[in-house]
């Protein structure tokens, strides 16, 4: 912009130039100002006598903080290479490996703060205070600026003459859309799976749990373990307990079947008459003559609202806790939502006991475990 | 040998005439050394934002050479006893290297998360400022929509990191993180089984994240920050009205020297609060929450911070589930879909679409430079507040486990408060906001009028009481003040703003001089004389 390089000045002051080396740093400094239209109109040193005690405590002071930030520095390097940072091994409870990274924290946070306040005390104490005002343009470009540039862009458009050549117009619209489709569909189609294509067996990932026979166990119904694989046996859960239980198949208790886990509850007689005969209202439950063993039952822990494990069980009101979003399941009532934002059931997995007295799951899930989505079949 | 001999005093001159030689440099610098720049506490709001994104990306810089975000199960054999010999991924595995077996890994690590939390932190209350201030306006709508734009980057950013270690709370962060994209219609189930490539959580969702934590979201938060930035540089700052303050000025201080060392300053202490935090107080100590397994998760896990409003947002949500039928099929839209996805939604396009909507309301096409008191624009303010409250109710409710169990306040009981607050309060919000606004407003246009209280009450000879005011502007012939006019800026309330003495004895909450004894009665005159001098 040509008003920033004037060199005609208002009010009759005199023009300065900037090049005369009899000029003082602050009157070239005043004339590159007036050129950026700022000026000071208030400059104030913080102390106008030099050397006063005032000024010499601000002095020390910021040397005092420099020193802080040494020492501390020092302390900090000394620490970060003490034995206190190279133990053998850690255990729970108080040894020295403790204080190493507050120690480290400490002088390093007080380090930074003495460099920090040293730079702020230097700024705002010793260097002079000022005001001063820079005029803003809110205009926006002049018309002419406007202009000039509106008919440099409609002559480059003329130039290119797209308008008369229709044979190029169409190609371009056609190759700018192959290109930008290639664009989209390249990076879209190397992550794109197709959620419901599984294994070859063509199990449907979103139907098919570890649980289910055909996929993972040749057709037998898969034994319910524990996390360290040991097989589950009825006597294993008292009475009013539960147990989370995994699939025994291979990887079936690690997050590769992450909608598995199943929480097996043995109830007390009377929940467990209570659950009978509530079996009927949510029929899925109750397919081939329920899916009870004796007073045993089990839960998928995946959570119908997001996917946490209910692995809350509260004994006395039956209810299943899931710590995510509080939604409550009432064990008695075929885990039906009682409280919270989760809408569906758990499901209950059918069980039954093999001919070892282990217990099994007689079939998969009847239904689709887990969170809910679009295309969930209803049942 | 004489005349070889480098001349070190002209040697700046003459390095500065070469670079300026080749780059032209010397109208540039003069005008960024010249620039000025406004002063005020809460300009510095977006400071500590930007200046903890450095310390981000240098301590996550660190990280990232001993970070394997490989979900290949390994047996554990670092030095932390309690989990030796336990099956984990090899993300969980180097993330507790990095605590225990890097020298000094803890401390950045530590920092590392500190300094998310308060960027965050940092950008929510810098957007509360913008907001309550109007800087937002005309000409600064589009640093407005970049802000929105870095804040949900932020928030992305932020989750993308908190899954990588592969600990229980981040698997289980993830896990919601799936069944809330599930639950997007039509697609839900393509969009999740492709980034996880599979099922969850499948084998590669933690090298994908990891490319988007360490390399995607930082580039484009770091573009965009420097857009921001040169935004403001070129827009020049807002600054408040007051004295001599116009619309077409900017008054304050040349950047060079002293503003600048006030930002470097200030940098230093905002990284000086990061590191003493990093290393004083412990944050997602992952070793005690262990690997994660679908199958495990504690009462009372929960995500970081600036998470938790969508996190009670999903608790108060009833358990809605919309199913309906298309052409003899049956579909759904989960309950999660409304407060995770549609809510997150609006929270973005609503805000951007307001500087344009409360311009078109107002028909105001002009630019505007000076930043506005919350006071004087009492409907904004509190639409502000409304919404300032509504977040908090929802903040409030993504701990309301932790609270019911430390107030012992039934789960239930707090999910109903929430319920009802979020409808309640935000309303209240704005009423009781917009009055107070009314109120000081009131305020400072009958001390222009009257005057300052002075804390003198006068007895007239009728008996009756008047206060005395020390009007701010000259008399009249009738001794009444003319009346000031409202310039939207402070108005001196007390008498000693105006120069008059402040409070004789020192101390805030308590003094620290005696106050003086009461007086013995004037002595006799003869012994007056002896003493006055
Ligand atoms: C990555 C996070 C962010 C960083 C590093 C950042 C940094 C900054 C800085 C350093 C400034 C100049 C000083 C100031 O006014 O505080 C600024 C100004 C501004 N920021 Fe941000 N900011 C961030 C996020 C946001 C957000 C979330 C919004 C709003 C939605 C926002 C809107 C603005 C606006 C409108 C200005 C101009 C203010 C004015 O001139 O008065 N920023 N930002
Ligand atoms: S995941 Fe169980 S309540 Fe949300």
């Amino acid at each position: 912009m040509s008003t920033h390089e004037t060199t005609e000045v208002p009010d009759g002051a005199k023009a300065v130039d900037p090049t005369d080396p009899n000029l003082t740093y602050r009157e070239v400094l005043e004339e590159g100002l007036r050129r950026d239209e700022i000026e000071i109109v208030h400059y104030e040193p913080q102390f106008p006598v030099p050397g006063t005690k005032a000024e010499k405590r601000v002095e020390r002071l910021v040397a005092f903080l420099l020193l802080l930030c040494g020492l501390a520095a020092i302390a900090f390097v000394v620490i970060y290479v003490s034995p206190l940072g190279q133990p053998e091994e850690y255990h729970f409870g108080s040894n020295n490996w403790d204080w190493f990274t507050p120690l480290l924290g400490f002088t390093l946070g007080l380090s930074l703060f003495g460099i920090g306040m040293a730079i702020l005390v230097y700024g705002k104490k010793l260097l002079p205070h000022e005001i001063a005002v820079q005029q803003r343009h809110n205009d926006p470009s002049s018309p002419d600026d406007r202009a000039l540039a509106a008919g440099t862009l409609g002559f480059i458009g003329s130039e290119f003459n797209i308008q008369r050549r229709p044979l190029i117009k169409g190609a371009l619209g056609l190759g700018g859309l192959g290109l930008g489709a290639a664009a989209v569909v390249v990076p879209v189609g190397m992550l794109l799976k197709d959620p419901h294509k599984g294994d070859p067996g063509g199990h449907d990932p979103y139907m098919t749990t570890g649980w289910n026979p055909e996929a993972f166990n040749n057709g037998k119904p898969v034994r319910m373990v524990r996390e360290d694989h040991t097989p589950v046996r009825p006597e294993d859960v008292s009475t009013g307990g539960q147990m989370t239980v995994f699939p025994d198949v291979p990887g079936g208790t690690t997050n590769e079947h992450a909608d598995s886990p199943v929480l097996l509850i043995h109830l007390r007689d009377e929940d467990a008459q209570t659950l009978r005969d509530n079996l009927h209202k949510y029929p899925v439950n109750a397919m081939d003559g329920g899916s009870m063993w004796n007073n045993f039952v089990a839960y998928s822990k995946i959570c119908t609202h997001a996917g946490c494990p209910a692995s809350l069980y509260e004994q006395q009101t039956n209810r299943l806790l899931c710590p995510c979003h509080q939604s409550q399941f009432l064990i008695t009532d075929n885990a039906k939502p009682i409280f919270g934002p989760a809408a569906r059931r758990l499901p209950m997995l059918a069980i039954g006991v093999d001919d070892e007295g282990f217990l099994v799951a007689r079939r998969d899930f009847d239904v689709s475990v887990g969170p809910a989505y679009w295309e969930r079949p209803s049942k | 040998m004489k005349r070889r001999k480098v001349d070190l005093k002209a040697l700046p001159g003459a390095t500065a005439n070469a670079v300026d030689e080749r780059f032209k440099v010397a109208r540039p610098l003069r005008g960024i050394l010249n620039k000025v720049f406004p002063d005020h506490w809460s300009f510095l709001l977006g400071e500590i934002a930007l200046f903890s994104f450095i310390v981000l990306l240098l301590t996550g810089t660190f990280m990232a050479l001993f970070f394997d975000p490989s979900m290949t199960e390994v047996k554990y054999d670092g030095s932390y006893t309690p989990l030796r010999g336990q099956e984990m991924s090899h993300a969980y595995a180097s993330s507790l290297d990095l605590s225990f077996d890097v020298r000094g890994g803890l401390v950045v690590r530590q920092m590392h998360h500190w300094a998310a939390l308060l960027f965050v932190a940092a950008i929510i209350v810098h957007m509360f400022r913008i907001f309550f201030t109007g800087a937002y306006r005309k000409p600064r709508e589009t640093n407005w929509i970049i802000g929105l734009l870095l804040f949900w980057l932020a928030f992305l950013e932020g989750f993308a990191g908190y899954s990588l270690p592969d600990d229980a709370l981040s698997g289980t962060g993830l896990r919601i993180a799936t069944g809330i994209m599930l639950s997007i219609p039509v697609i839900g189930t393509w969009v999740t089984s492709s980034l996880f490539g599979g099922e969850f959580p499948g084998h590669v969702i933690l090298d994908r994240l990891y490319i988007v934590h360490v390399f995607l979201i930082p580039l484009v938060l770091l573009a965009l920050i420097t857009i921001h930035i040169t935004l403001v540089f070129i827009q020049k700052h807002t600054q408040w009205p007051g004295p001599g303050r116009t619309n077409s000025n900017v008054v304050g201080e040349r950047f060079f020297p002293r503003y600048v060392m006030k930002q470097a300053g200030f940098f230093m202490l905002v990284f000086a609060v990061i590191a003493a935090m990093g290393g004083l107080f412990q944050i997602n100590p992952i070793w005690l929450f262990g690997p994660y397994r679908a199958a495990v998760v504690s009462a009372g896990s929960q995500p970081d911070w600036y998470v938790m409003f969508l996190d009670g947002s999903t608790r108060l949500m009833p358990a809605w589930e919309l199913t309906f039928s298309i052409a003899g099929h049956q579909y759904m839209i989960p309950g999660i879909f409304w407060p995770t996805v549609v809510l997150p939604g609006i929270l973005t396009v609503l805000p951007m679409a307001w500087p344009f909507i409360e311009a078109r309301k107002n028909k105001d096409k002009s630019i505007h430079n000076l930043a506005q008191r919350p006071r004087d624009v009492p409907q904004r303010t509190a639409l502000g507040a409304m919404a300032v409250s509504f977040y908090i109710v929802l903040l409030i409710s993504g701990g309301n486990d932790i609270i019911a169990d430390k107030f012992h306040i039934s789960l239930n009981a707090m999910t109903w408060a929430g319920r009802i607050g979020l409808l309640v309060i935000p309303p209240l919000a704005y009423y009781i906001t917009h009055r107070i606004a009314l109120g000081l407003q009131q305020h400072d246009r009958e001390v222009l009028a009257h005057g300052v209280e002075t804390g003198i009450i006068k007895r007239l000879p009728n008996g009756a009481f008047v206060e005395i005011h020390q009007p701010l502007a000259p008399v009249d012939d009738h001794g009444h003040p003319e009346e000031l006019p409202y310039v939207n800026w402070t108005v001196p309330k007390k008498m000693n703003r105006l120069g008059a003495l402040g409070p004789a004895i020192r101390g805030f909450f308590k003094p620290i001089e005696v106050p003086v004894k009461p007086q013995l009665p004037p002595a006799p005159e003869k012994e007056r004389e002896k003493t006055s001098v």
